[in-house]
């Protein structure tokens, strides 16, 4: 995994902190150019983003005109639509049509689902939202705080099991663990129900407000559908979640050995501190920050990397959607998901970059 | 650390007392898992997707259809009779009376003119169904003819095979749709067909409810539908692409009808009991052409090899079993002129001496391009790299995404391709794209599969057009059954299988059938 907000980070350490002597008037300048200097490195990211995907879908072998007009058109059929859509036109202007479009928020028709993208994106981003929300907070709730005892714990058996678990989560295959999931707790339990969000005869029953059924079946009161999405959500959501844990429990373990080894520590534990206030106030307060990216960075890669948790599940998110818009060469949902994916990306650490500051008190 | 743990046993305890979401499936509703993601848009004149033909073949009625359980027979439905004059040249059909559209409108032979205007105007991909009888956009409207509500008559251009042309018309993009109903969404002068992509205007069994890609599609009952009320009120079909996940929900009876399953899975559950299994060969072909541009495939003798060196029996029994039978015709089998004719089996001191005779007794290299989506296309090109491998030649496995080994084969780039071809209707001709290819060069006006492999032979070609013309049946049948055995030696291409469509499902849901085609895989019988 790359970590594009590691660079942000010794970004916002450069700034020096603001003395008592500086006037109010600098300070507001100062600000006014750092939010200037974001919102045009985000427009960058943005534009170099949807130049790369027009690129790279061009430069697919697959006949796009192919996904439209099927194997069996004629001729006459094949060209008359490459000239409706503009195919015919020079690489160039078709990505200044495409760029313009995409600005006013229209990503053009999805061959597959014959929609507008953005209709479809609207529908499948919640699902996935949805799914990875749940995901980061079981990995989060479950993952912090066992990191942070197998590092006070250090070489205990706990210790050692989580390092098995981690093992595990980074080597056995998300697709085998949810089928195994679904034998085990959905066919032979019966604990959770099966694949899907939701079960068929509740289809429809809220008003879509957010797309994500469990915030909308909030909204409308409808504990029926509520109850029935969680017991559709927790397997593939825990399953998301332990992958995350591997990764968030491991990070917390090794930045707070780091400080558990800290000068500081040991000083206000011979002042006879209290075992609990020295984890939890004084080590864990103090890797708050790098724990925020690190949490943000397992969120975002939930985002874009849960395709196989969402096909063996049959969840209708973005991820499945990208995939099945690649294998038939739909370049217009293609771009759409992945613009949609990456602005997320981008929007995610931003907002670390955010919290960053706010918990961070040099960084104000 | 206390308080976490409190917290994970609270957790714990609400995922046990987790009301199990096990309740059955109502009995008014069919639940079906299948993978329909091909599914692209549901307008008639423009659908050519598998999924989309057994719903729109469910929504809508054709003037005529194939009957499901004899597909030499036709049978009457928006018309209730039809003749065709001394000439060959025009059709009258007569309407039944009394049918409605699921809008309330009344079905007249305003709509049947309508819908066939409609294909031939949009001139979408199925088009050329329409334009292959002479009907075409430029002159629909001298061909084409209401004569009162309930006559309808249509003018061809040259005096067809009658089996051929009402074969023709039982095709699902023939299906008649309401023209008030159309005439209200249409924009642009588009016949309707952006609001049909994702809605429906038929007069069919079931009335399209929804249709979410990749998650769900409801049909409900129409009770004023003329052939009788379905016995369901509800169908859902919901696109489960994951075998295994398709066999844990029917196990688990959160529904009734799984269509995807492998033969590893039907055998798990065949064994465990209490579940139905039911087949039926279908329409759709799975072959290799054979690409002449490639100097060693344009010798007839390399080709005539390679199709000694395919182990038929053998994969249809490991890979393939259950979902492939062997036919080595250009022809399904349920097909007008259709003879059982598989004269090849894996013969590889044969297919030796061939290569030698051919002057390549030491091998040359080839590759194939086939979708990597299908496993069982990628087991049968492995089982070919090693047969081949026996007699020297090299073959190299380029596994694709479907449209990019597509665009490939189309645009005559391959050596070998791999892949599955359906028919559009049910009549010999529909397949004489195996045969008839009029213009080679690189950029004809038509491409058929033997033009996609650069194959011309001119004679065959002019006989599969004699047979479009042939009025008598049983001369059109011995016709075919005579070109099929003169065309196995020669041609392109290696015909292998026939697709086989396979359906497992809960015992208390009755009259389930799957048809030979999409389209004849009808839900107005079932029951639960």
């Amino acid at each position: 995994m790359s970590k594009p907000s590691a660079a942000s980070a010794t970004e916002t350490d450069a700034i020096p902190p603001a003395t008592s002597g500086a006037s109010s008037h600098q300070r507001a300048r100062r600000l006014l150019l750092a939010g200037w200097e974001t919102l045009i490195s985000v427009a960058a990211t943005f534009f170099g983003l949807l130049f790369i995907t027009f690129v790279i879908g061009r430069l697919m072998p697959a006949d796009p005109l192919l996904a439209i007009v099927g194997e069996r058109a004629s001729e006459e059929t094949y060209n008359r639509i490459r000239e409706e859509l503009g195919l015919n036109l020079p690489i160039w202007r078709q990505f200044l049509i495409y760029a313009w479009d995409v600005v006013r928020g229209d990503f053009g028709m999805s061959v597959l689902t014959a929609r507008p993208v953005s209709e479809d994106l609207l529908r499948v981003f919640p699902a996935t939202a949805e799914l990875s929300i749940v995901g980061i907070f079981i990995g989060v709730v479950a993952g912090v705080p066992l990191g942070v005892w197998a590092a006070v714990y250090r070489n205990s058996f706990l210790d050692h099991v989580m390092r098995v678990l981690g093992l595990v989560g980074y080597s056995v295959p998300i697709f085998w663990l949810g089928i195994m999931g679904l034998l085990v707790f959905y066919l032979e339990l019966q604990w959770v129900a099966g694949p899907g969000r939701l079960e068929v005869y509740l289809d429809g029953q809220v008003p879509t407000v957010t797309g994500m059924i469990l915030v909308d079946s909030l909204i409308a009161g409808d504990w029926e559908v509520f109850n029935n999405a969680l017991s559709h959500i927790i397997l593939p959501a825990s399953l998301l979640g332990y992958y995350s844990l591997a990764y968030i429990s491991r990070m917390t373990r090794s930045l707070m050995l780091e400080q558990l080894n800290q000068d500081y520590l040991l000083t206000a534990r011979i002042k006879g501190m209290r075992q609990s206030r020295l984890i939890w106030r004084h080590a864990f307060g103090n890797i708050l920050v790098p724990l925020i990216t690190v949490i943000a960075l397992s969120f975002a890669g939930l985002l874009e990397g849960s395709v196989l948790t969402e096909t063996v599940f049959a969840w209708p998110g973005i991820g499945r959607y990208i995939t099945n818009a690649l294998l038939n060469a739909d370049m217009n949902a293609v771009l759409g998901g992945t613009i949609v994916v990456g602005t997320v990306f981008v929007g995610v650490n931003l907002l670390s970059d955010v919290l960053y500051r706010i918990v961070d008190p040099r960084a104000r | 650390m206390k308080k976490f743990l409190a917290a994970l046993a609270i957790g714990a305890g609400l995922a046990l007392t987790m009301p199990a979401a096990h309740a059955a499936t109502p009995d008014d509703t069919l639940i079906e898992a299948w993978r329909f993601d091909d599914m692209i848009s549901l307008d008639p004149a423009e659908m050519y997707e598998i999924s989309t033909y057994e719903l729109v073949g469910n929504v809508y009625v054709t003037l005529v259809s194939i009957d499901p359980h004899d597909t030499s027979h036709i049978l009457p439905r928006v018309a209730e009779s039809w003749s065709a004059s001394d000439d060959g040249l025009t059709y009258t059909f007569k309407l039944r009376a009394g049918q409605k559209f699921h809008s309330g409108n009344a079905l007249t032979a305003a709509d049947v003119v309508y819908s066939f205007q409609r294909l031939a105007a949009l001139d979408l991909a199925p088009a050329f169904l329409i334009t292959d009888l002479g009907i075409s956009k430029e002159n629909m409207n001298d061909t084409l003819k209401a004569v009162d509500d309930l006559t309808f008559q249509f003018k061809v251009d040259k005096p067809y095979a009658p089996s051929y042309v009402i074969n023709v018309l039982s095709a699902s993009n023939f299906a008649i749709v309401d023209s008030k109903l159309l005439k209200s969404h249409e924009t642009n002068g588009d016949w309707g067909n952006g609001w049909l992509k994702t809605n429906s205007a038929g007069s069919g069994p079931f009335i399209l409810k929804s249709w979410k890609p990749d998650e769900t599609l409801v049909l409900e009952a129409n009770p004023d539908y003329y052939g009788g009320k379905p016995k369901l009120k509800r169908i859902v079909w919901r696109n489960i692409a994951e075998e295994s996940a398709q066999r844990l929900l029917l196990e688990s009876g959160d529904v009734d009808i799984a269509r995807n399953l492998s033969a590893d899975q039907l055998d798990g559950l065949r064994k465990k009991g209490g579940f139905e299994v039911t087949s039926t060969p279908q329409s759709t072909s799975l072959y290799i052409g054979m690409n002449l541009k490639n100097k060693y495939l344009a010798d007839p003798k390399v080709r005539e090899a390679i199709r000694y060196l395919v182990d038929y029996q053998g994969l249809e029994k490991t890979a393939l079993r259950e979902r492939y039978v062997t036919n080595q015709t250009f022809l399904p089998s349920s097909f007008l002129g259709y003879v059982d004719s598989n004269p090849y089996k894996l013969d590889v001191a044969k297919a030796k001496s061939l290569l030698a005779e051919a002057g390549y007794a030491d091998g040359f290299e080839l590759s194939i391009d086939l979708a990597s989506t299908f496993q069982e296309r990628m087991d049968i090109a492995q089982s070919l790299q090693g047969t081949l491998a026996q007699v020297g030649i090299k073959l190299k496995i380029l596994s694709e995404d479907a449209k990019t080994a597509l665009t490939n084969y189309r645009a005559r780039k391959h050596d070998l391709y791999l892949g599955t071809w359906g028919v559009d209707y049910f009549d010999p001709n529909t397949n004489m794209v195996f045969v008839a290819n009029s213009d080679n060069s690189d950029d004809p006006a038509s491409k058929p599969l033997s033009w996609r492999n650069s194959w011309i032979d001119p004679d065959m070609t002019a006989k599969a057009q004699a047979l479009l013309m042939e009025r008598d049946d049983a001369k059109r049948k011995t016709g075919y059954q005579d070109l099929i055995k003169a065309w196995q030696p020669v041609s392109p291409f290696a015909m292998l299988y026939q697709e086989v469509q396979v359906a497992a499902y809960l015992p208390k849901v009755k009259n389930f059938f799957l048809g030979p085609s999409a389209e004849t895989t009808l839900y107005l019988d079932v029951s639960k």
